[in-house]
Order: structure tokens, then C-alpha cells, then sequence
């Protein structure tokens, strides 16, 4: 059956349009978007339908090979890749496929007269393939191939529109991603050294037995990987550098590849670790890493001139409330605290509408620049007098990125705050105090551009497609924020109930 | 012996991060990831080397010591997505020097 394969066909599917799309682009212009939506839609439906049945509790598990792990070669190792879909990799999943597919719905009146075309979209399908099988996968040098398909393509679309500078940050980005994809290699090679295996949950369950040094070490560097390709404090510097250069629809979908990232680093602390003493320091090494990159994003945003710039540092903020929740919640994970769970809930929400928040205020810059014709997009102000929709929804999102109640920003805060304050007082007030400092930012922000007097340049008509993207990411944000206790009981206690109980990932995936 | 090639491997890794954050020249950049890259493609064939062992193809065979065949096909794969990210990073040097005229990361200035 079709629905059956779903895991490997919503990764098949965007690799197999990405390399079709120039065959079918000779056809037209018509041909080739069409091409592209179907592409993305198919897998994005094969997504949404797995995470349907994760999150009411089927998990799906495929098996790329051997059918049964009993099935062995001559040598001894069992031929097979294992791509597990349960309640959190879906999730993640569903947002990095929902994120591609909206900028490239949003971009198609974008790059009318950048005559891009085919090159652009062929990197966005491999990129969504490539964040797709990311969050899927169950074996580490799968990761390690799906992380350098991330990589080369989101370099190649950081860098395409040649804009000033934007060299400079794609190669910061792109030395930056390979160094880490190599040294998270070298740790799945003293994975391999020991014990013989690639599959991370036969590791995992092996690790639970006789953790020893190389373990740590192993997972230390495979960590550190991570941290620098979800931009968290040690490793954030090119973070803003990239979102700066690159154009907004790319800024958007690298922040959902961050969170990608973010997803994969707790689930292998969280398999790897949980059982062992040294989850609550590794925890809180993360959680403090989150707290100064909530610290050092607010307090760099505050004197930015560039507006990506700005929300750049924001977005370094963002993911320190995510790593915060999640470190918290593997800190205390030893001790079954009640609140250990809340911030793995909360962190789980957090990274849901940071994908939102983030993306919609780069998708408005992005239509600010295409409407006024400016290149920078700090030089327009008045705006609202003219474009009232815009308006709205940069305050929208603004207003949810600073966590303002009735918006998903503050019901994913507030537990984050709460759960957070019973672990350590401090962190929990860095977040609130960045919270407000956020809010204080994006308010001088939105004065600038679109009030005071009225905009004096010519301006072009808001494309419809564009409209339609943002107004569908602006529904999700009031939704979210209006009916929290269902979306949370609906999708995101399953999903972190499979991020912290490895126990059915570990089974599934052997 | 086996200790020996990761000693190796490990001082190959300094060297190559040594070029990585101390060169101010781009292509030694390159040349240091590269550099990391082929110790890291090192460290994982030894982890497959059987001392005394044949290529592990198993049609007609007469002994069973083999080479592990993961760490091989995994360092193959390693070795062209290294050789893929060198091609890219090696057009964005270019694409650098066209605009700026020079590779030196301090002294880079827009061309005017």
C-alpha cells in the first residue's frame, strides 16, 4: 500500500521533484510551479497523515531493507536503514515541510523578475527532503548524509540571489556546517569502534547497559554538531550574518532547519543520556547555553541597525528558550519531576511557534522590501498608511514573538516559565526579562516602518500568494495562542511523550 | 600499530582546525577542512582493518577474515560529500575574489 511507504515517500518524493524540475521547467514557467507545489504538497500530505496516527499513537517505523533486523548478511550486520516516524520526529517533520512549502508558495511572485527559476526551487525540494529525513532517521551515518544534503543546499540558496556580501556569510555558514558534520562523523566513528553498529536505537539501548567514557565523548561531539547547526551562544555568530544576507524566504526555512537541529540533538541526549548521571549535567550545560543565548540575542538585537540583523539576534533568543525548556526537562529527567516533563511539553511548543513567529516577520520583511522596491528595508517608514495588511501582521507576530497573551508566544512562555522557575529561579527570569526586552525591540521596530507620516514612494500591490502565506502562518499564530490546551493535549504531550520515554523509539526502531 | 593511526588521525584533526581558525587566507581554509575531512575518512577505514584480512566479497571465497565492509562504504560516501562541499566552497572563494580582489579575510574591501 501507498500509505505505507509514507515515511520514505515524503522524503523520495521532494528529491525525486528536485532533480525532475529541470526536465519540466524546459516545458514553462506554469509547468514548473506546478511541478513544485505538487512535490511539496504530496509530501507534505504524507506527513500530515503520519503525524495524524503518531500523535493518536501509531508510530510508523520503516524499514529500508532487510524487513526483519534478523535478516543479516554473510559478514554479520543486519542490511537495513530504519526511518521512525513517531509523535515528535512527525511534528518536526510537519514543520519543516510546511515551512518549505509556504516559501515557495510565497516566492513565486517574488522571483518573477529575479528570473530564477528552476536552480532555486530544485535547492528548496532537496532542502525539504533533506530536513525531512533528517528528523526521520534512525541510524547515525543516514544523519550524517541528511545533514550534509541540509548543509549544501541551504549554502546554495543562502548564497543565491548574489546579493552584496552574501558570499561571505554562505562560506562563514558553509565552513562552519561542514566542520561540524565532520566531527559529528567522527563521534558516530567511535559509535561504530565500540560497538559495531550504526542504528541509534541499538546503540541507545546498548549505552543504557555499560556507559563508559567513549560514549560521552561521542555523543559530546555529535552534540556539539548539533548546538552549531541549530546557532545556539557558543557556536551562534553566524547566525545573524546568514539571516542578515540571505533573502527573507531563505531566512525563513533556515529557521526551521535550525529546529531541526534542535530536535535531533534531544533525541539522541535523551536516548543516549536519560539513564545515566550524567543527563542532569549535560542538561544543565544546554539550558545555560540557552539562557545566554536568550541573554546575548536580546542584548545584540538591541543595537542593530540592519532589520534582519535585528531578527536574527532575535531568532538566536528564540532557540535559547527552546534549548532552555528541553535542558531543563533533561536535567531533571532523573528525577521524574512533574516539571521535567511540563518543560519538554513547553520546549515542544516553543519550537513549533518559533518556526511561526520567526518565519512570519522574515516573510513580512520580505514583502515590505518586495513592495517598496528598497533595499533596505530600514529606510521605509509610514507604511501603514499604505499597506494596513502588512501592518497588521508584523504587529501580529511581533506581538507573539515577545509573548504577548492572546498569541502562541505566550502560552508556550508561560509554561516555559513555570516549569522552568521550579528547576532554577534565575533562568526562568533571564527568559521573562528577555521576553519583555524582545517586546520593547520590535515595538521601536514597528514604529519605524510603519507609522509616522505617511510613505511617500511609489508602492506595488501586495501579490495575492503572498498574502495568502502569511495570512495562513498569522491563523496558526492566533489559533495556537486561542486554544492552547487543545493543540497541547492534541499534539504536543504525544510529542514529548516519544521525545522522553525512548523506550517505544528504542523498540520500534531495532 | 593501530594506536599509531590514531594518534595520526587525532594530530591531523589539530592540524587541520589549527588552518581552519588561525589562516587568513581562504583556500587554506579549504585545505584545513579538507585536511580534517581525510582524517576523519582515516580514523573510519581502521576501525574496519582485520590484521592479515582479505576484501569482503563473499562469492567463491576461501577465508572468512575480512575487512569490515560498513566503515568502507561509509567512507566512500564520506569522501564524495567531502569532495562535493570542496567544489562548492571552492566556486564561493572564487565568487569571493571576483568581489573583492583579494582572499584575505582582514583585508577585504568592496571593490568600488
Amino acid at each position: 500500500m501507498i500509505l505505507e511507504n509514507a515515511p520514505a515517500l515524503a522524503i523520495g518524493i521532494p528529491l525525486f521533484a528536485a532533480f525532475a524540475v529541470f526536465f519540466i521547467g524546459k516545458i514553462g514557467k506554469r509547468a514548473m510551479k506546478a511541478w513544485v507545489v505538487a512535490g511539496l504538497l504530496a509530501a507534505e500530505i504524507f506527513v500530515i497523515w503520519l503525524t495524524m496516527d503518531a500523535v493518536s499513537g501509531i508510530s510508523h517505523f520503516y524499514a529500508v531493507g532487510a524487513r526483519f533486523p534478523s535478516i543479516i548478511s554473510p559478514g554479520g550486520f543486519p542490511i537495513r536503514i530504519v526511518l521512525a516516524a513517531d509523535a515528535a520526529s512527525t511534528l518536526v517533520a510537519l514543520v519543516a515541510m510546511s515551512a518549505c512549502l509556504l516559501a515557495a508558495l510565497f516566492s513565486f511572485s517574488f522571483l518573477k523578475e529575479k528570473n530564477a527559476g528552476e536552480k532555486f526551487y530544485s535547492l528548496l525540494l532537496l532542502l525539504s527532503a533533506g530536513l525531512v529525513g533528517l528528523s526521520f532517521t534512525g541510524d547515525f551515518f543516514t544523519m550524517f548524509v541528511f545533514l550534509e544534503v541540509v548543509s549544501i543546499s541551504s549554502a546554495g540558496l543562502i548564497a543565491f540571489f548574489r546579493e552584496e556580501e552574501s558570499f561571505e556569510a554562505t562560506f562563514k555558514y558553509l565552513v562552519l556546517s561542514s566542520i561540524g558534520a565532520l566531527l559529528l562523523l567522527f563521534g558516530v566513528g567511535m559509535f561504530y569502534g565500540k560497538y559495531g553498529l550504526l542504528n541509534i536505537g541499538a546503540i541507545a539501548a546498548l549505552v543504557a547497559v555499560e556507559a563508559s567514557f567513549i560514549d560521552f565523548a561521542a555523543v559530546a561531539l555529535i552534540a556539539s554538531a548539533l548546538l552549531l547547526k541549530c546557532g545556539s551562544f557558543p557556536v551562534h555568530m553566524w547566525k545573524p550574518d546568514v539571516y542578515q544576507k540571505a533573502s527573507g524566504i531563505v531566512s525563513a526555512v533556515l529557521v526551521a532547519s535550525g529546529l531541526v537541529g534542535i530536535y535531533v540533538l534531544f533525541r539522541i541526549l535523551f536516548l543516549m543520556l536519560a539513564n545515566t548521571p550524567l543527563s542532569a549535567m549535560i542538561g544543565w550545560v544546554i539550558a545555560i547555553f540557552g539562557t545566554i543565548s536568550i541573554f546575548i540575542g536580546v542584548t545584540m538585537a538591541l543595537k542593530q541597525n540592519s532589520l534582519k540583523r535585528l531578527v536574527g539576534y532575535a531568532a538566536v533568543a528564540e532557540t535559547g528558550f527552546v534549548l532552555l525548556a528541553l535542558g531543563t526537562g533533561l536535567a531533571a529527567i532523573t528525577t521524574r519531576d512533574i516539571f521535567s516533563f511540563k518543560a519538554v511539553v513547553g520546549g515542544m511548543f516553543q519550537l513549533v511557534n518559533d518556526a511561526l513567529n520567526i518565519g512570519l516577520l522574515f516573510l513580512v520583511i520580505a514583502a515590505v522590501a518586495f513592495v517598496t522596491k528598497k533595499k533596505k528595508v530600514g529606510e521605509v517608514n509610514g507604511l501603514a498608511h499604505k499597506s494596513p495588511v502588512l501592518a497588521v501582521l508584523f504587529l501580529i507576530g511581533l506581538l507573539a514573538i515577545s509573548g504577548m497573551p492572546p498569541l502562541n508566544g505566550f502560552a508556550s512562555k508561560i509554561i516555559i516559565y513555570e516549569s522552568v522557575y521550579m528547576a532554577s529561579p534565575v533562568f526562568s527570569i533571564v527568559g521573562i526579562l528577555g521576553s519583555i526586552m524582545l517586546l520593547a525591540i520590535f515595538v521601536k521596530v514597528f514604529v519605524a516602518i510603519f507609522l509616522g507620516p505617511p510613505y511617500k514612494g511609489k508602492i506595488e500591490p501586495l501579490p495575492k500568494s503572498m498574502l495568502l502565506v502569511m495570512g495562513i502562518i498569522a491563523f496558526f499564530i492566533l489559533f495556537l495562542g486561542l486554544f492552547p490546551k487543545q493543540a497541547i493535549e492534541f499534539v504536543f504531550l504525544p510529542a514529548a511523550n516519544a521525545l522522553v520515554n525512548s523506550q517505544a523509539y528504542i523498540g520500534g526502531i531495532l | 600499530m593501530i594506536d599509531l593511526i590514531f594518534l595520526a588521525v587525532i594530530a591531523l584533526i589539530v592540524i587541520g582546525l589549527y588552518a581552519v581558525m588561525f589562516k587568513r587566507n581562504l583556500i587554506k581554509i579549504v585545505v584545513g577542512i579538507n585536511i580534517i575531512g581525510s582524517a576523519v575518512n582515516l580514523f573510519l577505514v581502521s576501525l574496519g582493518y582485520r590484521s592479515e584480512s582479505i576484501a569482503p566479497i563473499f562469492t567463491g571465497t576461501e577465508s572468512l577474515n575480512m575487512a569490515l565492509a560498513t566503515p568502507q562504504a561509509l567512507t566512500l560516501t564520506s569522501i564524495v560529500i567531502n569532495l562535493a562541499v570542496t567544489a562548492l566552497m571552492l566556486s564561493l572563494v572564487i565568487m569571493i575574489y571576483r568581489h573583492y580582489g583579494s582572499l584575505d579575510t582582514l583585508k577585504r574591501r568592496l571593490k568600488e
